[in-house]
């Protein structure tokens, strides 16, 4: 394995679990808000609050990471995403600063201000909106290169039927996982009202999850045949994918067992999401940009990997720690002493 | 929008971010490391009054906090959004120390997270004490760290480029320039001592404004003495920076310091008005410049006229350093009269207009801090990384950097007066009397 494959995976990996984290915290900021609208909020803000409180800042954090690790490994892609992600890119930072501080600000200074709580909700869905334009725009034909210097077509970009199945892929998959967790998360809380509700949404975001998956398979088919062709060869990632899909909307329809259900969906999106970063090799930016053109030199690329091993000895334990404390602590879970500051 | 109009707008939105990031990054450095004290000196003591200023301080740290992060984000993302060509070259050398500032950010987040929500978890409170020290530690590395890229930027090193090509990088050494020393020691010192100033100028203001309460008068006293020690010690690391300047950058001190001509036995100068190449109204303390920049009164100090005209920083720079020196100066002074005032029991130390000058402490130290980075930045124009690429050169052809500026003000606009409306409305709404009863209440007085 090259040092190259080994910063993109180490990247891959954290993409992924800021996607899982992000979405649970950005979805339960959309259920927080459409409760409060349809009056059941009673039900849901306990649970949702209790498990967001300790953890929105390091949500936050596994993005930093993964974008300052990728300038870190690949210094051009900082050349060809920065110049072109200009607009979206601010427009996901003004999303996540207000979403980021508006917590802090409703749940320390003013608890129940209705306002807050849709700002808040609404920017969760747009940020993954924003940021999945990246997922996009790497696929190619969306940027060109004028006098040396990349460029973006926005018209293309927002005619691209591509463009808008990644968006709506996005937003249900947001929704979904943060629907399943919560009913795992709610039913440890022996919170039956909350935990029925949440199984109605994780169902109810089933479906449009698979639809728009299916979609961009054959819409990256007439985008980008390479791509597509490449991954057709991992097929069978993405056929175990899909049956660890269909368990969890099994399991979840049956009532049972949602930390098996939970456990089925992260294993669902790791293993499309690896297929899916796997079969873009070596592309980085297509056909712009590849793995190998866009890697930093050999030295530093051994000193990130070195400051990489320490860091995680020494953030392993410490999430470890925080998940003991807070999302596998029954008393906490159950909310049955309130020890914040 | 042509390229000149992009690398303005670029130039302009990233000092708009900083210098909003700046303020509550400062206090995010600075406070962990005060809860720390409050909280370690209760224990001590067995004072609840202490462990209730770290509580309360603790609390309105999460809202400092959330808007430090977030435009800590806002910046991570602008650097290689409105410097992509700088962000290309410098990442090659300095990616290490950026990398290894999320480590420090991810390291306090999550103990920071445990911190605020396990207060009356443990039976013991030293146990709770020690989940601080990671938070303190995560908070201070992360300023080192982020503070060693800006070094880099002002004294590179670590690499050749030969043909256009990098070579022989040396990550480590990239990081060990020489701009690092003074330029750590003085952010973490100054951070602290600003923190120590807000939050005694917090104290004060209570204490005119109604409350007369003994733990007001704990909190002012705590933060001075630390404000002194820790304004002493940014005055010390001060001399040095000037040291450093002299020996590396020159033409920054230069204009800093308006010197023209290059001789021995230099003037310090201080205020005045610049009129062409002439200084009027000033104060001039002789030879002070040569000790400033080498030790000793009669060495030579470089003057601008001996370096190339468009390698020269604007210089207005000299306003703002008189401006970060004369209030740090001041600090030092009202904290060493209150210090010492509190020891022989001094009467004016505790008169009203003596408070209000502590209470104009805490934001003149915040408005010193902006100061100091302005003159920082500002007094490395040109360049953006000096002697290798000029600003121009780094920015990015994009065309929309204007629209987003705006974007951005209204942001920092809206995130500047949510911060302050809710951490007022929060201690508004619970003054320390009523939570002190409050726990009484509830615990029966037993704090330990």
């Amino acid at each position: 394995m090259t040092l190259e494959i080994v910063g993109i995976s180490v990247l891959w990996l954290f993409l992924f679990g800021y996607l899982i984290i992000a979405s649970i915290d950005f979805g339960a900021g959309f259920f927080n808000a459409y409760s409060l609208l349809t009056g059941r909020q009673h039900i849901l803000t306990n649970i949702i609050q209790r498990y967001l409180s300790p953890v929105w800042e390091v949500t936050n954090v596994f993005l930093v990471f993964f974008f300052v690790g990728v300038v870190g490994f690949f210094p051009k892609t900082a050349f060809y995403y920065g110049t072109t992600l200009l607009v979206p890119a601010s427009i996901a930072i003004i999303l996540l600063a207000i979403r980021g501080s508006y917590y802090a600000f409703e749940t320390y200074g003013s608890r129940g201000h209705k306002g807050y709580s849709f700002m808040y909700g609404i920017a969760g869905l747009f940020i993954p909106a924003s940021l999945s334009i990246v997922l996009t725009i790497s696929e190619g034909g969306f940027v060109s290169m004028v006098d040396g210097q990349p460029v973006l077509d926005y018209w293309e970009l927002f005619t691209n039927p591509l463009t808008w199945s990644i968006v709506v892929l996005s937003i249900a998959a947001v929704l979904y996982i943060s629907a399943v967790f919560l009913t795992w998360y709610a039913d440890k809380a022996k919170d039956a009202k909350a935990t029925s509700l949440m199984r109605k949404y994780a169902l109810l975001w089933s479906l449009p999850l698979i639809i728009t998956a299916i979609g961009i398979m054959v819409e990256l088919r007439q985008h980008n045949a390479e791509h597509y062709g490449r991954m057709l060869d991992f097929w069978w990632l993405f056929a175990i994918s899909a049956v660890m899909y269909v368990g969890t909307v099994w399991l979840i329809w049956k009532r049972k067992k949602y930390g098996l259900a939970l456990s089925l969906l992260i294993g669902q999106f790791a293993l499309a999401f690896f297929a899916y970063g796997i079969s873009h090799y070596p592309y980085l930016l297509y056909p712009h940009l590849t793995l190998y053109d866009g890697f930093t030199n050999p030295t530093m690329a051994v000193a990130l990997i070195i400051a990489f091993i320490a860091g995680l000895g020494l953030l392993i334990p410490s999430l470890y720690l925080l998940l003991k404390l807070f999302l596998f602590n029954k008393d906490y879970v159950r909310g049955k002493k309130d020890n914040h500051a | 929008m042509g390229n000149e109009e992009s690398v303005f707008f670029s130039r302009v939105l990233t000092e708009l971010t900083l210098s909003f990031h700046i303020i509550y990054a400062t206090i995010g450095v600075g406070v962990p490391l005060m809860i720390m004290i409050a909280q370690w000196v209760g224990i001590k003591k067995n004072d609840e009054h202490y462990i209730l200023l770290a509580r309360r301080i603790a609390r309105g740290f999460v809202i400092t906090v959330a808007v430090g992060v977030v435009t800590g984000t806002a910046i991570g993302l602008q650097l290689s959004l409105l410097w992509p060509n700088f962000m290309q070259l410098a990442g090659n050398v300095i990616a290490l120390p950026l990398f290894l500032e999320t480590f420090a950010f991810f390291f306090e987040a999550i103990f920071l997270g445990i911190y605020l929500y396990t207060w009356d978890r443990f039976e013991n409170q030293k146990k709770h004490l020690l989940l601080l020290i990671p938070v303190a530690i995560g908070a201070s590395a992360s300023a080192v760290f982020i503070t060693i890229v800006n070094a880099f930027m002002n004294a590179p090193q670590g690499f050749d480029i030969l043909n256009g090509e990098l070579i022989n990088i040396q990550p480590l050494v990239a990081m060990l320039n020489p701009a690092m020393p003074t330029k750590v020691a003085h952010v973490l010192v100054t951070a602290y001592m600003t923190t120590a100033f807000v939050l005694a100028s917090i104290a004060a203001f209570r204490l005119l404004k109604g409350s007369n309460h003994i733990y007001h008068k704990k909190s002012l006293f705590l933060m001075l003495k630390l404000g002194l020690i820790f304004g002493i010690a940014a005055a010390i690391i001060g001399d040095f920076s000037g040291k450093y300047l002299a020996a590396y950058q020159p033409e920054k001190l230069a204009a800093a310091e308006w010197h023209f001509e290059t001789e021995k036995g230099a003037p310090l100068v201080l205020l005045g008005i610049l009129d062409g190449e002439e200084v009027k109204y000033a104060f001039k303390i002789p030879y002070a410049l040569s000790i400033l920049a080498h030790g000793s009164p009669a060495t030579e100090v470089t003057g601008l006229n001996d370096f190339p005209q468009d390698e020269i920083p604007p210089l207005y720079i000299h306003y703002l350093f008189d401006g970060m020196v004369m209030i740090g100066m001041f600090l030092v002074f009202i904290s060493f009269v209150y210090v010492i005032g509190k020891i022989r029991k001094w009467k004016f130390i505790s008169s009203r207009w003596f408070r209000w000058i502590v209470v104009m402490g805490g934001p003149l130290a915040i408005l010193a801090i902006e100061f100091g980075w302005w003159l920082a930045e500002v007094g490395r124009q040109p360049w953006i990384l000096k002697g290798f690429m000029r600003t121009a050169e780094g920015a990015t052809t994009s065309n929309n950097v204007d629209i987003m500026l705006i974007l951005f003000s209204g942001l920092y606009l809206i995130l500047g007066i949510g911060s302050v409306v809710v951490l007022r409305r929060m201690f508004r709404n619970n003054p320390v009397e009523q939570e002190l009863e409050d726990r009484h209440a509830e615990k029966g007085g037993d704090f330990t």
